[in-house]
């Protein structure tokens, strides 16, 4: 799709309704209020069955539910669902360098540390 | 002119250049996007150094920390519960501002003035949230300077909190414009800049509240 193209822009100019962004902001509450149980549950090692389960797994699982979380804000309340295919661009492209650059530093850094 | 049909909303005309864009929305995001790389820089200076501070206090567990002159054990510094209800806050402002953009865009003035109110003072409280915060790490014997873990995180939040007392200023000033009755449905783009600033302020949170508060 041509970005310059006027009506690659314009592919959708509505924004959600009230209604959907109640809905977001309750699934935002709810995936936070996992991040901390999740988070509580590994410090104090109880209930010890979910314990076992959640503790080796604790660093992925924070990882998804705030990609969640960032993905919904990003889409519906900031509108890149519905606005024009450039300004996803402008957001994704810096961000998928920021997240390289990132996992690049904490390499980096692992492997001076591991060095004589 | 905007138009309003049961629940949907059109954007307002707005000046453009030739690519049919609005120019100041893509400036917006432009400046969004170099955001993006000016806190993954701080995140990833955090990550590198943490667990690697010399002396206390540090975050979750007990250690040695020099605290009113002499060396005695402290506790882990953070205070999980608070910030959590600062992120709520936070998220759900997020939530308060789409509501008072919907306001402005429909031209229904009570729902943009209560909104946005509501989004400034969930802006003030987080500021506060993190004012105290701070204060109460001070008084814990965590200063800027006082081991790596003190230095990152203040720097990484610190750099967090300015952006959300911009963003609190950004909305006041809005709303100032909008009790004035200046900021009518085809002016809607005022407050849909200030609010993608504002989104943006919350989705920065999101990755640093669980980066640096819940991973241990």
């Amino acid at each position: 799709m041509d970005l310059m193209d006027p009506r690659a822009v314009h592919k959708e100019r509505t924004h959600p309704t009230a209604g959907l962004y109640l809905r977001v902001a309750v699934v935002l509450f709810v995936l936070t209020a996992l991040e901390v149980y999740a988070f509580e549950v590994s410090r104090r090692g109880s209930p010890a069955g979910l314990a076992a389960i959640v503790s080796p797994l604790i660093i992925p699982i924070l990882v998804v539910l705030s990609a969640a979380k960032f993905a919904l804000v990003a889409m519906f309340y900031m509108h890149l669902k519905q606005d024009a295919t450039i300004f996803s661009g402008l957001f994704v492209l810096p961000l998928i360098i920021a997240i390289v650059l990132v996992m690049a530093l904490i390499m980096l850094f692992s492997v001076v540390h591991l060095m004589p | 002119m905007a138009h309003a049909h049961a629940g949907t909303i059109h954007h307002a005309e707005q000046p453009s250049a030739h690519t049919g864009l609005e120019t100041r929305k893509l400036a917006i995001w432009t400046f969004i996007g170099s955001e993006c790389l000016f806190f993954a820089s701080l995140i990833s200076t955090y990550l590198v150094y943490k667990g690697k501070s010399l002396i206390g206090p540090l975050p979750h567990e007990s250690s040695q920390c020099m605290l009113h002159g002499r060396l005695q054990e402290c506790e882990g510094i953070f205070e999980i519960s608070l910030v959590t209800v600062g992120t709520a806050v936070l998220l759900f402002s997020s939530f308060f501002v789409v509501m008072a953009l919907n306001g402005a865009q429909t031209g229904n003035r009570r729902r943009l003035i209560g909104w946005l109110t509501a989004t400034v003072l969930g802006g003030l409280f987080f500021v506060g949230m993190q004012v105290y915060e701070f204060t109460h790490f001070f008084h814990k014997g965590l200063g800027y300077t006082t081991n790596l873990f003190g230095s990152t995180f203040y720097t990484l939040t610190g750099f967090h909190g300015t952006h959300v007392t911009i963003g609190v200023i950004w909305l006041a000033t809005v709303l100032v414009l909008a009790i004035r009755g200046k900021l009518p449905p085809e002016k809607a783009l005022n407050l849909e800049l200030a609010a993608l600033y504002w989104h943006f302020v919350d989705v920065v949170w999101i990755v640093i509240f669980p980066t640096v508060y819940l991973m241990r």
